[in-house]
């Protein structure tokens, strides 16, 4: 007999699928030709609370685009895009493997989630402040920013621009509106919107980008976030890049089960677009939006990056002890460089050898650059850094404390 | 010269940092319109305008977190939280982000900001209006944490801190907002008008955090305070009849150690105070800096006197604070007399 009671029970939400099961993904809707329509960027918060329920898209899988969300890129401009992409994915693959080989301590990839970063990215004024998180880096690639002193970074050696402080891949790159990246997750969110703030003040029509995983957003910064960005009308774009697995927590356990992330930003009053993460235009559409939106005084935008996670969340983690190992590839929403790749195709400014050559060609210049990188240390050989520099910007000067405890490291040696 | 309490000669600080320099903003819980809690914004709305003085939702993790970004930002935020005890959900914000900022990003980012909160017991507050976490704040490194004990330092502080380009948490202990406090509540209370520490020159002035002031000279004890603890001592001193070198200490992080050497060497004898429980209290760094410094100059073990390790009462307010008797007691200890 089943028990029937209209007792309440502890509800611990689980993921549809464990290792050992077949993921089937085919109840989720993959809406084919319906967007949301593109309202004004000025528009009334109201008007976009049902894009905060349905799925912004704008690639067909055939490589049409379509719908009023298809942003007026030119074909060059895509096929940076593209580049871009790809070099940020061959710069992973790199770097993943060299944390193998020992050559650094920690790697983080952002496989699958390429067009959450460079479309963003793309569809911002490089002055723009963005408050990324530790997969982010294709905002740093599609900015320009030098792929070697981000590698030197990540190998701690004495090309590192950070002398050694940060781990691997938490970069700062302030020239290139990249805030320094911190490990503990979520706390940016509200940073960003001090910055915007900052921006209005100095009647600046800059903005602020902040990004955080859906994991994070049961941090209270992330609300805080919302209800200062909200209260202040902040010109920034609150990211929220839904990429299914918090290291091995399915996204179920951030609330994610009865409600959208993108919805959390309805009831603070915000504008809210949900978007396909792996359709680099309608990312870019959604972005320019919101980035509209903020510049000229309509405040913030809350955006969910509908994505997946396709590795495990770092080189310390092993996914297929939490999750079916072919899951990545049955997921839905395909890939975000094939994504593009079939577009540029299909309106006749791309061909499969180009991108064959030019996969070869992004692998080629990447390990030209990380040979040079590698030339300046790594952490398992010499780091090259000097362990002195772990005193400095403590504070701005050196104070007694700190002058006697290098006095008393210099016993040590 | 001109004669003000604490809250005016804190008032007057962001009024002058306001007036030189547009990048100061001033904001927290309550301080816009209304003033503040205990007055120390009120007019600053009035006369700077809304958008340099104004109302934060109620949210201490928000108001430190956007005050990172307006100081990165180039801004100077002085951001309030109402009471030291409201602190603890922007303590993150605080010990992870400001006080990280500058080490994590060599240098290319930093938040130079202040956050103002009053701190310490004596007002009847109970457990959420009486507490002293200085020492939660000294264990960061990249934070300053300093205290003032009248409105001379309190107002020339708070220019420092303004202008520091590293994070300050600025404690005020409350209970000094009007007058000296000596540590006995039934003695009726003093005003800053009659005390020479309430004479304050007017425009701008700073005084430096790593400077102890010295209360009183003498030869007997050494007596280490801060704050409100600071009179309890003069008083406490003056009824056991010893003559101490009284150090108001001003600034926990950076510490003048130097000063303090110098002065337990001297006299050979040392006593801690303050009003924070006890175990882990930053009573116990000292204790630890002045023997690891001076341990062949004591004549006699190192004492504390603090509040008890419990959470701060609210009956039982003045058994609870380290009041003049406690710190007499103390004296007697440390000048083997018991």
């Amino acid at each position: 007999m089943t028990k029937k009671s209209n007792q309440s029970r502890l509800y611990v939400p689980e993921p549809p699928f464990r290792p050992g099961d077949t993921p089937d993904y085919s109840h989720i809707s993959v809406p084919a030709d319906h967007s949301p329509p593109r309202p004004d960027p000025l528009c009334d918060d109201h008007e976009t609370v049902e894009h905060a329920t349905s799925l912004i898209r704008v690639l067909r899988f055939n490589g049409e685009a379509v719908g009023d969300w298809a942003p007026s890129l030119t074909a060059d401009q895509k096929r940076k895009g593209l580049r871009d992409m790809m070099m940020t994915r061959a710069m992973d693959d790199r770097m993943f493997n060299m944390q193998r080989q020992g050559k650094m301590s920690f790697y983080m990839k952002s496989r699958g989630e390429e067009a959450v970063s460079v479309a963003h990215s793309m569809a911002l004024r490089k002055d723009d402040m963005t408050f990324p998180t530790y997969r982010q880096q294709g905002i740093l690639i599609n900015r320009g920013a030098s792929i070697k002193e981000m590698m030197c970074q990540c190998l701690s050696n004495a090309g590192d621009r950070l002398q050694g402080k940060s781990i691997p891949v938490l970069y700062s790159f302030r020239d290139f509106g990249f805030f320094s990246v911190s490990g503990n997750l979520g706390t940016q969110m509200i940073q960003a919107v001090g910055w915007g703030m900052a921006e209005a003040y100095k009647d600046s029509d800059g903005i602020a980008s902040a990004f955080t995983g859906e994991g994070a957003t049961a941090e209270g910064d992330f609300h805080y976030a919302l209800n200062f960005a909200s209260t202040y009308r902040a010109p920034v774009i609150l990211n929220v890049v839904n990429n299914q697995w918090a290291i091995s927590s399915f996204q179920g356990i951030a609330a994610g089960e009865g409600e959208t992330f993108a919805a959390r930003g309805s009831g603070f009053g915000l504008a809210t677009l949900r978007v396909d993460g792996n359709d680099f235009l309608a990312v870019y559409a959604a972005t320019e939006w919101a980035a509209e939106r903020a510049r000229k005084g309509g405040g913030a935008t809350l955006i969910e990056h509908f994505t997946y996670r396709k590795e495990g969340h770092s080189t310390s983690d092993d996914p297929t002890k939490y999750r079916p190992e072919n899951e990545p590839e049955v997921w839905p929403f395909g890939d975000p460089i094939d994504r593009l790749k079939t577009h540029l195709i299909q309106s006749g400014e791309w061909d499969e050898e180009r991108h064959v050559a030019q996969e070869e060609e992004c692998k080629v210049e990447i390990r030209q650059i990380y040979k040079e990188a590698e030339k300046m240390g790594t952490l398992s050989s010499a780091t090259n850094v000097n362990d002195f520099t772990m005193f400095e910007q403590v504070y701005e000067e050196l104070p007694g404390h700190l002058q006697a405890q290098i006095e008393a490291f210099k016993e040590e040696l | 010269m001109a004669r003000m309490n604490m809250i005016e000669a804190i008032r007057d600080a962001m009024d002058i940092k306001m007036t030189q320099d547009s990048n100061v903003l001033v904001f927290g819980e309550d301080v816009g319109y209304f003033g503040g809690v205990f007055r120390a914004t009120a007019g600053l709305q009035e006369k700077h305008g809304l958008h340099r003085c104004f109302d934060t939702p109620i949210s201490e993790g928000g108001i430190v977190g956007i005050a990172i970004g307006m100081a990165a930002n180039g801004l100077r935020p002085v951001a309030e939280i109402q009471f030291a005890d409201y602190i603890y959900p922007g303590y993150d914000q605080i010990a992870s982000e400001a006080a990280r900022l500058r080490y994590r990003s060599n240098g290319e980012f930093s938040a130079p900001l202040t956050i103002r909160t009053p701190v310490g017991g004596g007002i009847y507050g109970g457990t959420t209006h009486s507490q002293s976490p200085e020492a939660l704040f000294t264990h960061i490194a990249g934070l300053k944490t300093v205290i003032p004990s009248n409105p001379y330092d309190a107002k020339g502080m708070l220019i420092t801190a303004i202008e520091d380009n590293d994070p300050v948490l600025f404690l005020e202990p409350k209970r000094l907002y009007n007058g000296p406090f000596y540590g006995d509540p039934h003695i009726p209370s003093v005003s800053w008008a009659k005390h020479e520490l309430g004479e304050v020159p007017e425009g701008h002035y700073k005084v430096p955090f790593e400077s102890v002031r010295k209360i009183n000279e003498g030869s007997d004890l050494t007596i280490l305070a801060y704050g409100t603890m600071v009179w309890v001592a003069e008083a406490a001193a003056k009824e056991a009849g010893v003559n101490a070198d009284i150090l108001d200490l001003r600034s926990l992080l950076p510490l003048d150690i130097e000063a303090i050497s110098e002065s337990v060497k001297k006299t050979g004898r040392c006593l801690i105070l303050h009003e924070a429980t006890r175990t882990s209290g930053f009573g116990a760094e000292l204790s630890a800096q002045v023997a690891e410094a001076c341990f062949f100059s004591l004549e006699a073990p190192i004492v504390r006197v603090t509040g008890w390790d419990t959470p701060y009462p609210h009956a039982q307010e003045w058994a609870y604070f380290p009041g003049p008797k406690r710190v007499m007691n103390g004296i007697r200890k440390v000048m083997g007399d018991s």
